[in-house]
């Protein structure tokens, strides 16, 4: 546990120093959030539909940048080589880096909802079933990304590869999230929590398997 | 094009896929056979 | 190098094993990939294909329900169905690779995955098709197909993985991680999808499968599924095989290049190629 905050503090200080979230991803984000604007037409009523899904696409994206980020420098750096010797369990370091990994996909998230909010005119209501959704979802895509972003480390031509990898895996949670924001927008009848439960299943389970599956990736480097 | 005409694209695609693919791993098992040495290549 | 108490067995085989050498062409070992288990296999795909051609195309009656459609099923559920088999076999191996590291589960996996992808491309070329007849077009998003496309574009990345030049290790552990995460996804995308696509409802490939299904035609369905399965276990064997040699292959090709250099500096020190070989 301790060990795990150990390796969280010292991604987010990473981050935090050399500001490749803040400072490269989110403007990504911005700008495709005004791409698809250019694409789709603004008078036409048609962002107002797509709001929700073209959130969570652009979040995937994002989070794709953001794992590549935050491995790539562990790989350049030698500290996979680091973290091996250093004692620590795999699954802690695991852990951390989920856990560095969840939060600042978190803050992107903020920020995008208040992009569309402004940009999309879009009011965000049922806020206890969206921001429910996106933080167990979040969780989904940084339990999986985490795994994703080691091998994309540890591959030549892994960067290339990563999207390739890990968006097919998430499509469920694109396609649970998005349905639980439209719920929770108030543009889709039913009940939302389902979506969430599923949600939560797919991370429950990504979260565990990757702690077992940190292991042999960390082993081999 | 008729029903008939694409429930036989069905069966022809289908079939003749795998028999291609089945083809070239035969053939490349052939060829790989070749380029080991004997004991390399023992099967049940 | 290569260790001989990794001999594979092969998967599904139809005869005991026996001694080590088999029958087959060639003074010095078989000439190809085949062997008695192959031939068996083979032959009995050959007369249930006949068979099939003959019982679902012929034979057996246009469904009440479906139509003539029915016969494009008796295709599409056997290849989904060897498909998932695939898949199964792929993240069984790959669990047992991260166990045993032996070659072996690494090979396996591999070749099963690519024959997954194969017949998972077939299941969706027979859904378009279907669909082209039942709702005039060659793509809906129906849960079946939508589902079966994302978890083909899955193993598509596990077979580029395997593409790559890593060493032997790194790419046999990176597969394997892979396999098991993509296999874990199936029964929650199906879920997913199922779910989001219930909400319009569209009509399902399976949906409009008619559980009553009864003389010529369940025996054409399981016919079909039985052809399937026994044609799997042949072209699994033989792609194994194929796999085998190829590292066999590159290893003679290192020892060959250590060899050249050996001979060309007798006397200076040798450099190692930094490939990695089988462990």
């Amino acid at each position: 546990m301790h060990e795990a905050l150990l390796v969280m503090k010292k991604d987010l200080r990473l981050e935090w120093r050399s500001k490749v979230g803040i400072g490269q991803v989110l403007p990504f984000s911005l700008l495709v959030v005004l791409l698809f604007a250019f694409a789709l037409d603004p008078e036409r009523g048609v962002l107002e539909r797509v709001t929700s899904g073209l959130f969570w696409v652009v979040v995937l994206f994002s989070s794709v940048l953001t794992i590549e980020r935050a491995f790539s420098v562990e790989a350049n750096d030698g500290i996979f080589d680091a973290l091996r010797l250093s004692g620590m369990a795999p699954a802690a370091i695991y852990a951390g880096k989920v856990a560095a990994l969840t939060l600042q996909l978190l803050v992107v998230e903020a920020v995008l909802a208040t992009a569309v909010a402004v940009f999309y005119d879009t009011t965000w209501r049922g806020p206890v079933l969206s921001i429910g959704v996106a933080v167990i979802a979040t969780l989904g895509i940084a339990g999986a990304g985490a795994v994703y972003g080691a091998i994309a480390a540890k591959l030549r031509s892994g960067s290339t590869l990563l999207p390739l990898l890990l968006l097919p895996l998430l499509a469920p949670v694109l396609i649970c999230a998005t349905r639980g924001f439209e719920v929770a927008l108030g543009r889709e009848a039913g009940p939302g929590w389902p979506w969430a439960a599923l949600l939560g299943i797919f991370s429950a389970v990504y979260l565990t398997l990757g702690a077992l599956l940190f292991r042999p990736l960390l082993e081999d480097a | 094009m008729s029903d008939e005409a694409y429930i036989a694209i069905a069966w022809i695609a289908t079939f003749s896929s795998v028999g291609l693919y089945s083809l070239w791993v035969v053939l490349r098992g052939r060829k790989l056979s070749r380029m080991v040495p004997p004991d390399e290549r023992r099967w049940l | 190098m290569t260790v001989d108490n990794t001999i594979p067995t092969p998967t599904g085989s139809a005869t005991p094993s026996g001694s080590a050498a088999s029958a087959g062409g060639g003074a010095g070992g078989p000439m190809s990939t085949s062997s008695t288990a192959t031939r068996v296999l083979g032959t009995i795909s050959l007369v249930g294909i006949a068979a099939l051609v003959l019982f679902g195309l012929v034979l057996s009656p246009p469904d009440a329900k479906l139509g003539e459609t029915v016969r494009i099923l008796y295709m599409h559920v056997p290849t989904v169905s060897t498909a998932y088999l695939a898949f199964v076999i792929t993240a069984v191996a790959s669990v047992m690779y991260l166990w045993k590291r032996t070659e072996f589960w690494d090979l396996l996996a591999a070749s099963s995955a690519e024959i997954g992808v194969l017949f998972f491309a077939l299941t969706i070329l027979n859904g378009m098709l279907w669909g082209k007849i039942t709702w005039g077009v060659f793509w809906r998003w129906e849960p079946r197909l939508t589902t079966t496309a994302v978890l083909m574009l899955t193993y598509i990345g596990y077979l580029a993985v395997r593409q790559i030049p890593n060493d032997t290790r790194t790419r046999g552990t990176v597969s394997a991680v892979i396999g098991i995460m993509a296999i874990i996804n199936i029964p929650i995308t199906h879920k997913a999808v199922d779910w989001w696509r219930g909400l319009h409802q569209e009509r399902t490939i399976f949906g409009t499968v008619n559980p009553e299904m009864r003389g010529l035609q369940l025996f054409s369905a399981y016919l079909g599924l039985t052809v399937f399965m026994v044609l799997f276990a042949w072209l699994l064997i033989h792609r194994f095989r194929v796999a085998w040699l190829t590292e066999r292959a590159a290893d003679v090709g290192v020892d060959a290049a250590i060899a050249e250099r050996r001979a060309e500096r007798p006397s200076g020190a040798v450099t190692t190629p930094a490939e990695g070989g089988a462990s």
